[in-house]
């Protein structure tokens, strides 16, 4: 009985039951399609224990876009819920769940996995790397990430999700006001997937200092690379804020120490601060990745260079900077009087400078170009009208005087995501289209892309420009429901339209990949978009050596060159290629990670104990392992060029 | 180009209707501090309309006059690396737009942090506000009357909110008298607001605080001075006391409708003053004692400031 007591949902439904029953049909249809169809082996040699950063990449991808279907499901549900004043079709702590996840699913789970994903993909083939610096220590990272999404995912039908809030505000996020576990959840989660995170950075810094291409100096290196270098470097000085915070939120929770609680001279305001400081450099460290796809698609479709390269490096240095300065502004309310709010309110402005050069900079690439309007470009034209008004309405917010009538309202709401789905959203998705090709060896079908395009950029001006009204209307967020008097529902009905016009948008993107799986063509070359840099120089899909001879770089477009100028890339002959071997260890300690995680929400130390010291046998057995990988000889080398060249 | 229309058009149209029939709460402001921050907004939003539009303008032009299939198939598009005048003026315009804001902003921040103008030297009426899940409780310690969930306040008076939290940190918010500030279990915050003329307004918690956060709501009644006089005479008259078992009660989680009493939980439950000062006696010999302020209102309110802008660093 305890057992079930325990593991119990606090709140249940019928849309729980629901998904329960839809997790067991769908873990057993596919545990029984592998071994119908043998694929198990499949799996495990090709993926499970993968070390090769561009299969990791589109495993974040698939990750991430579960996620994205995931945290759509939940913006349909308070899309509904919010539509029509007094409705009750979620009550308010269901609501409260819902909204909780969603956020926690979208940043962390979603955005933060897509650029990632991108990342691997891209860096090193784009820098001209055969890998990335720790190709083990990559696929780590990967697996944690996936188990604190899994953590996470499960809260709902095991114990319960947490719901006080992506920002999990304490003391409502402690136990005494948070009695379920769902904050339990929610702290775990974040904390294996940010060691995953944390890894990642280190990775990817020493990936792009030390692994270009000969040639390549950081000033001839292409901007998305450049992107990363940056924001790798912000998640190393961001995350260990937010691994402190979590640690002390966890403490608080399990064993009762009063970090953040109210009595015994806990500080509340302590855990808004640590998750701030940690939270808005987090939004440019999603922001920045999606500068740099914009910088290399702007200028692929415009046929032209992009437009002042320095200033857009000066200018990312700036905000990565500035980025951890402003973070009060997030509490300009918390009383901490007119001076330090001054201060933090310019710190605040003071980003739109950065941001705004590098709007003007991508108009001035287009600028006697010769613009195509292909589905990556229509995305990356969406973003500069929409987030223009984003960040606009940052501004506005940044008046700390102001503030305090837009802040906790339906106003903010709209503000971040008119900054967050052109920012993040169309970045992804127009790099997802852009390097399809690099990925899989054909190409998404560009009238379905386009479809999908407009219900996403109109869905995504109707489901929030209204929000800016309802906001100077006095609508706070997180409100699962309002009165008739308020005059709050047209604006909430025309939002819900907005989102279903999305919903559609993403559908058609899922078609578009059937679609495009089934029909069409292979025969697409090497370089089907006619691009700039080296990424585009190997073949489609991309042999796992990823570059038979390392490319010699001369020139920022060094691609674009070899095919106009005449330089050449490729230089001397094969040479045999040093890869590392496969390993299970990664998978195997994440999925430690996972049971520790999960002992730990539930206090069950004796799993929790068995867990570590899994994770500490992995780390031991690696340490004694004598693997030095395996070698491509010139000879495999030139056979299988020959062979990819001949597919052509 | 379809998305540019509609989003110009989408733009029009969320200009008229700022500027319509129906004024927007927070932009039909009954107060100096609300009127304050109406105007930043307005100021804010011509501002921030003129750079949108720049953006929108030569968006659309260099999409309509560099469009690939416009072009002839010879046309190869020139390396152009930078200019540094255009840099400098991409620079320096939003830099002086910035520069400017920053004026604003600071000039209206401290106005809005201080005393409300245009009263004269009128005494601030004090009022304690503090929440609990999901209630107001508003104590007047100079009328020694308190209510719950409603809020009598004069008129050409400044008013100066005292605000804490028996709970989760809530944000106490009159969205026409002035912006909202956050209320917290371990210290108090002073919020200044000021009502021009009689009227009702809506009042609310603006952060969220759990199940009943919705419904956490409050009403407004602004009055000419006398009227505000009378009501208090007779809430002497006729409220029940407030004890201390019947304010335990009060503080139960859940929804209350109006209630007035005579006294004020503030002499059995002492708020948390000073900084971090915790709740009861006992919380306070915990807490960093030095944080203590028993001075005056307006010292501890300083004093507050100061301490928050140390542990801001
Ligand atoms: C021009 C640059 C920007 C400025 C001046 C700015 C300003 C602000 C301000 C002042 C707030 C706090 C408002 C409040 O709570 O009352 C805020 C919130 C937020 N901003 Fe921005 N912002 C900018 C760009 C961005 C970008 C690029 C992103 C994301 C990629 C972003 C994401 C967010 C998010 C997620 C929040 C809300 C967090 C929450 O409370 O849940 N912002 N922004
Ligand atoms: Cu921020
Ligand atoms: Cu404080």
């Amino acid at each position: 009985m305890e057992f079930f007591e325990r593991f119990a949902v606090p709140h249940p439904s019928p849309a729980i039951y629901a998904s329960m029953v839809a997790i067991a049909l769908t873990s057993i249809a596919i545990v029984a399609g592998l071994t119908y169809f043998k694929k198990w082996g499949y799996l495990w040699r090709e993926w499970l224990t993968t070390v090769d950063h561009k299969k990791i990449g589109i495993m974040y991808m698939i990750s991430a876009l579960l996620m994205l279907f995931r945290g759509g499901a939940d913006v349909l549900m308070m899309r509904a819920q919010t539509a029509v004043p007094e409705n009750t079709l979620l009550d308010a702590q269901h609501y409260n769940e819902i909204f909780t996840t969603h956020g926690v699913v979208m940043i962390i789970f979603m955005a933060m996995a897509f650029i990632i994903a991108l990342m691997n993909f891209v860096i090193p083939l784009q820098i001209g790397a055969r890998d990335v610096a720790f190709p083990r220590l990559n696929a780590l990272s990967f697996w944690l990430y996936f188990m604190g999404a899994m953590l996470l995912n499960i809260s709902f039908v095991i114990g319960g999700s947490p719901s006080s809030g992506w920002t999990s505000y304490f003391p409502l996020a402690g136990n005494e006001l948070s009695q379920s576990v769902g904050t339990n959840y929610y702290m775990l989660s974040l904390q294996i997937s940010g060691l995953g995170t944390l890894i990642t950075g280190i990775n990817f810094i020493v990936t792009i200092l030390k692994m270009r291409a000969p040639g390549m100096t950081l000033m001839k290196m292409p901007m998305f690379s450049w992107a990363g270098l940056i924001t790798n470097v912000i998640i190393v000085f961001a995350f260990p804020v937010l691994t402190v915070a979590l640690a002390m939120g966890t403490m608080d929770r399990l064993f009762a120490t009063n970090f953040f609680t109210t009595t015994n001279g806990g500080m509340d305001m302590l855990w808004a601060n640590l998750f701030w400081v940690w939270g808005h450099p987090e939004v440019y460290i999603l922001i920045l990745p999606a500068f740099g796809i914009y910088s290399e698609i702007i200028p692929t479709f415009s046929r032209r260079n992009l437009y002042g390269y320095n200033t857009m490096v000066i200018s990312m240095v700036v905000i990565s900077l500035l980025s951890f300065l402003v973070w009060v502004h997030h509490f300009f309310t918390m009383g901490q009087g007119a001076l330090v709010n001054s201060i933090f309110s310019i710190t605040t402005m003071a980003i739109a400078v950065p941001t705004g050069i590098k709007i003007f900079n991508w108009l001035f690439t287009m600028w006697k170009g010769k613009i195509q309007f292909t589905v990556p470009m229509l995305y990356s034209l969406g973003f500069i009208p929409i987030f223009t008004i984003g960040g606009v309405t940052g501004v506005m917010l940044g008046m700390a005087s102001a503030d305090y009538q837009y802040h906790n309202t339906m106003f903010l709401v709209a503000h971040f995501h008119l900054v967050i789905i052109p920012g993040v959203v169309f970045a992804m998705l127009a790099g997802l289209t852009y390097w399809w090709p690099k990925m899989f060896g054909f190409m998404l079908n560009e009238r379905i892309g386009k479809w999908a395009f407009w219900f996403i950029a109109g869905g995504t001006c109707l489901a929030f420009f209204p929000m800016f009204i309802s906001g100077l209307d006095g609508q706070a967020r997180r409100m699962y429901t309002y009165s008739e008097a308020t005059g709050f529902g047209i604006w909430n009905m025309l939002s819900f339209i907005g989102a279903i016009g999305l919903a559609i948008g993403f559908i058609l993107i899922v078609y578009n990949i059937y679609y495009s799986t089934r029909y069409a063509s292979r025969d697409i070359g090497d370089d089907p978009w006619d691009a700039r840099s080296l990424e585009w120089a190997t073949h489609n899909p991309v042999p796992e050596y990823n570059f038979a001879i390392t490319p010699q770089v001369n020139s920022r477009q060094a691609f674009w060159d070899a095919k106009k100028n005449g330089h050449k890339l490729f230089k001397g002959g094969y040479k045999e290629i040093h890869m590392p071997n496969n390993s299970g260890v990664p998978f195997i300690m994440a999925v430690f990670f996972f049971i520790f995680g999960f002992g730990f929400v539930f206090s069950m130390w004796i799993t929790v104990i068995a867990s570590l010291i899994g994770i500490i046998a992995c780390l031991i057995h690696r340490s004694f392992e004598k693997d030095h990988g395996y070698h491509i000889s010139a000879e495999e080398l030139e056979k299988s060029e020959v062979e990819l060249r001949g597919a052509k | 180009m379809k998305l540019k229309w509609a989003i110009i058009g989408a733009l029009i149209t969320v200009i008229a209707l700022l500027t319509g029939c129906e004024p927007l709460t927070v932009l039909d402001p009954k107060g100096p501090q609300a009127q304050t921050q109406a105007d930043v907004i307005w100021i804010s939003i011509a501002i921030m309309a003129f750079i949108v539009i720049t953006v929108f303008v030569m968006l659309v032009y260099l999409l309509i006059k560099y469009r690939g299939s416009k072009q002839p198939d010879s046309y190869e598009p020139p390396h152009i690396e930078g200019n540094k005048v255009v840099e400098a003026i991409v620079v320096g315009i939003p830099v002086i737009i910035v520069a400017v804001l920053s004026v604003i902003s600071v000039k209206s921040t401290y106005e809005v942090e201080a005393k409300p103008e245009g009263y004269g030297d009128k005494e601030p009426l004090v009022v304690y506000a503090s929440s609990s899940d999901w209630k107001w409780h508003f104590s007047y310690p100079e009328q020694d009357i308190e209510t719950v969930n409603y809020l009598y306040i004069p008129t050409d008076r400044p008013l100066e909110f005292k605000l804490y939290s028996y709970g989760p940190i809530t944000s106490f918010w009159i969205p026409q008298l002035g912006g909202q500030k956050y209320a917290m279990s371990d210290m108090i915050t002073t919020l200044h607001l000021g009502a021009d003329a009689p009227g009702e307004f809506m009042g609310r918690n603006a952060n969220f605080s759990g199940e009943g956060f919705a419904e956490n709501t409050f009403n407004v009644k602004a009055m000419p001075q006398e009227e505000f006089d009378e009501w208090v005479k007779e809430v002497k008259q006729t409220a029940e006391p407030l004890t201390e078992q019947k304010f335990d009660e009060l503080l139960e989680p859940g929804h209350l409708g109006q209630l007035t009493f005579t006294g004020t939980h503030l002499d059995f439950m002492p708020p948390p003053e000073g900084h971090h000062g915790g709740h009861g006696a006992d919380d306070k010999k915990n807490s960093h004692s030095s944080h203590e302020s028993t001075s005056s209102e307006h010292a501890e309110h300083e004093e507050e400031g100061a301490e928050h802008e140390a542990h801001n660093e």
